[in-house]
């Protein structure tokens, strides 16, 4: 919900973060965006939904969340103070249930039946198919066979959960397509659907309102860190593939200007190598899904195919609020490879007793490469979320069957 | 006057109903694009719709899809369709033809450029799917100064203060997308097309082609009962999939199909 206050108004009414955002989708949708964005007007000033948000986040998804002084990693890099915001300890071991509570009180509202969602590392569709057995909803994943094959356990979950899981196999088989497919589906059964999107990105009013229920992370997190470190972070550190777990983290702190940002953009096999899935360090502006963002793309606007370690980054846009941020110079993005993310992964598990999601290693593996450069400062650090999905990953890559 | 609108007029004038094929440039080579859109006029299309292909064509069926999936795997770009228009215009001055994509397309190329060399390749019209009118404003101008109108599609869930602002902002004609779905969907619902139909007509004097959904001539000829024509895309796009293998046989397929609808069409 907006902040009180705020010198930061974005989006615009039409859904623009500067150059970017926007409504850009057959005109067959128009009419159900129009609807859900006037339902979510109301029901930012309405206090009852309000209430029952923030009943939900705390007695069925476990939060507030800790922020946890990572003592031990700290000493190990001997530099920065760390905290970890730990939304790998929500409910369903990701911070996408904060999204989807949120909007699966919107679909109710709205009188739908029937939600659908994307998801690439499944931890969306887990957290969709949570909310739609909870709420009597029928629900069905889009998720791309590439994705379906090494997130088995996670399909499982869905199915365990009630949701119908539908593969994906056309284009690049990942999230990208399971997204075009979601899409589809939506504008066929747009009466009694609702579609909730799992990032920051999409047609307007989606990046406002996944940033708006995200950013109880933030909100949180400045508490909790002036009670425990007496003071403001310096930096705050999240993976971005949409971007939701960053914008949920940073958008607290927009008016806080000596807060760093960073956002940490999957390097894959290295930027040099064309195989990655960073947009904002190596694309361009363009549009897909619904907005205006950088992609990556060819000079010919054909969306490349992408490659990370972690199917929850394997995305080729960004949310269109990081594309401003970054244009602005109010985050920074950077970038770290699979190796990096892996080395991090494997460090939070031996210093902590904490294994993050493969995804959340990219944030992570950015403040071990930067650490040198971070003495004495106070990092927050997104641990979006927790790592048991990825054990077959990494599993795999240590040659072990399991 | 454009072309489109000359066309359209005269059919009005006539009171006959335009019959407007879609194929996907380069698909399922570059060398059979321009010899199947000669085929399409010549089997009594009065306009011809070419898509532009994209990776992510997220409005289109399977058909469509598989179309620009063949068409980008012959390596067939934006550049690459204008050619094929280029070619096409050597052998047929008079149909109008309208190029029908994704917006990314055309920013990759940019609008102002993309507008020249369009209009210079001899295309009439642009159908944007994923582009708003809200929206168009910077594409529209530069289109117009190459004298190619902007065709605007309204929807069944398009309500009608909107349609008003698509008939404001739209030339040539307005495409009414006849159902809630996708190209090539199986639901459509004929008696609803025509509620929308007249919604729409209270709210413009522009001519209004009805598409997705159509796949034969006698939904065709009852679609156009009320509408000033029909687009026909998935239905002629899945018999160039079937040939895939054997595309010099593709001209004269279409064209053999094209005329069966005509036929059934005109009655």
């Amino acid at each position: 919900m907006p902040q009180p206050g705020s010198n930061y108004a974005q989006p615009s009414e039409r859904g623009w973060f500067g150059n970017y955002g926007g409504r850009f989708v057959a005109e067959t949708l128009i009419h159900a965006l129009d609807e859900l964005q006037a339902l979510y007007a109301e029901a930012c000033a309405d206090q009852q939904f309000q209430q029952r948000f923030s009943q939900d986040l705390a007695r069925y998804v476990g939060r507030p969340t800790p922020l946890y002084f990572a003592a031990g990693l700290s000493a190990e890099l001997d530099g920065p103070q760390i905290y970890l915001k730990r939304e790998d300890l929500n409910h369903t071991g990701a911070h996408k249930i904060n999204n989807c509570i949120g909007q699966a009180l919107l679909a109710q509202r709205m009188g739908k039946t029937r939600v659908i969602a994307e998801t690439g590392a499944g931890q969306h569709g887990v957290a969709t198919a949570t909310v739609a057995a909870r709420a009597g909803l029928e629900c069905q994943i889009y998720m791309g066979t590439e994705d379906i094959a090494r997130q088995a356990l996670n399909v499982y979950r869905m199915k365990l959960l009630g949701a119908e899981v539908v593969p994906v196999s056309s284009g690049s088989k990942t999230l990208k397509d399971a997204m075009n497919e979601a899409l589809r589906d939506w504008v066929t059964h747009v009466d009694n659907t609702h579609y909730i999107i799992g990032t920051v990105a999409g047609p307007h009013p989606y990046p406002q309102l996944v940033r708006d229920f995200q950013s109880v992370i933030g909100q949180e997190a400045r508490r909790q860190c002036l009670e425990l470190a007496g003071r403001l972070p310096d930096v705050l550190v999240a993976c971005v593939g949409g971007g939701s777990n960053a914008l949920g983290l940073f958008h607290s702190f927009i008016d806080d200007v000596n807060v760093r940002f960073v956002g940490v953009e999957a390097g894959g096999h290295g930027l040099e190598t064309g195989r990655h899935a960073a947009p904002l360090n190596a694309g361009a502006a363009g549009v897909l899904h619904g907005n205006r963002t950088y992609l990556m793309q060819d000079g010919d606007g054909q969306i490349l195919a992408t490659h990370s370690i972690s199917a929850g980054l394997d995305y080729p846009g960004v949310g269109p609020e990081h594309s401003h941020l970054k244009d602005i110079g109010r985050a920074e993005y950077d970038s770290v490879t699979d190796e990096e993310a892996l080395d991090a992964f494997r460090l939070l598990n031996r210093t902590e007793g904490i294994m993050p999601a493969l995804e959340s290693s990219h944030a992570l593996a950015w403040v071990v490469r930067e650490a040198r450069h971070l003495a004495e400062r106070v990092v927050i650090v997104n641990l979006s979320g927790r790592g048991d999905k990825d054990i077959q990953t990494v599993a795999a890559i240590d040659g072990t069957t399991l | 006057m454009s072309r489109i609108s000359a066309v359209l007029n005269g059919l009005r004038g006539q009171g006959r109903k335009a019959l407007v094929p879609f194929i996907t440039a380069g698909d399922p080579n570059l060398e059979t694009t321009a010899p199947a859109l000669s085929a399409l006029a010549r089997a009594g299309a009065d306009l011809l719709e070419l898509g532009i292909p994209f990776s992510d064509p997220e409005a289109d069926g399977p058909a469509i899809q598989a179309a620009s999936e063949r068409a980008l795997a012959a390596g067939a770009s934006l550049a690459d369709a204008l050619q094929c228009v280029r070619a096409f215009r050597r052998d047929n001055a008079h149909t109008p033809l309208i190029l029908m994509g994704y917006l990314n397309s055309i920013l990759a190329m940019g609008e102002e450029r993309f507008a020249q060399q369009a209009g210079a390749a001899g295309v009439d019209g642009l159908i944007v799917v994923n582009l708003p009118p809200e929206d168009s404003a910077t594409l529209r101008r530069a289109l117009a100064a190459a004298g190619i109108d902007l065709i605007l599609l309204a929807a069944p869930t398009t309500a009608d203060d909107r349609l008003s602002l698509i008939d404001r902002s739209a030339g040539g004609f307005i495409y009414l997308v006849s159902l809630k779905g996708i190209t090539g969907a199986d639901h459509i619902d004929v008696a609803a097309v025509q509620h929308h139909l007249g919604r729409l007509r209270q709210r413009t004097r522009l001519p209004v082609l009805v598409g997705f959904g159509i796949k034969d001539g006698a939904t065709a000829r009852k679609i156009a009962e009320q509408a000033d024509g029909v687009v026909i895309g998935a239905a002629l796009v899945a018999h160039m999939g079937a040939l895939q293998d054997d595309p010099a046989a593709i001209p004269a397929e279409l064209e053999c199909r094209l005329r069966e609808i005509r036929q059934a069409m005109d009655g």
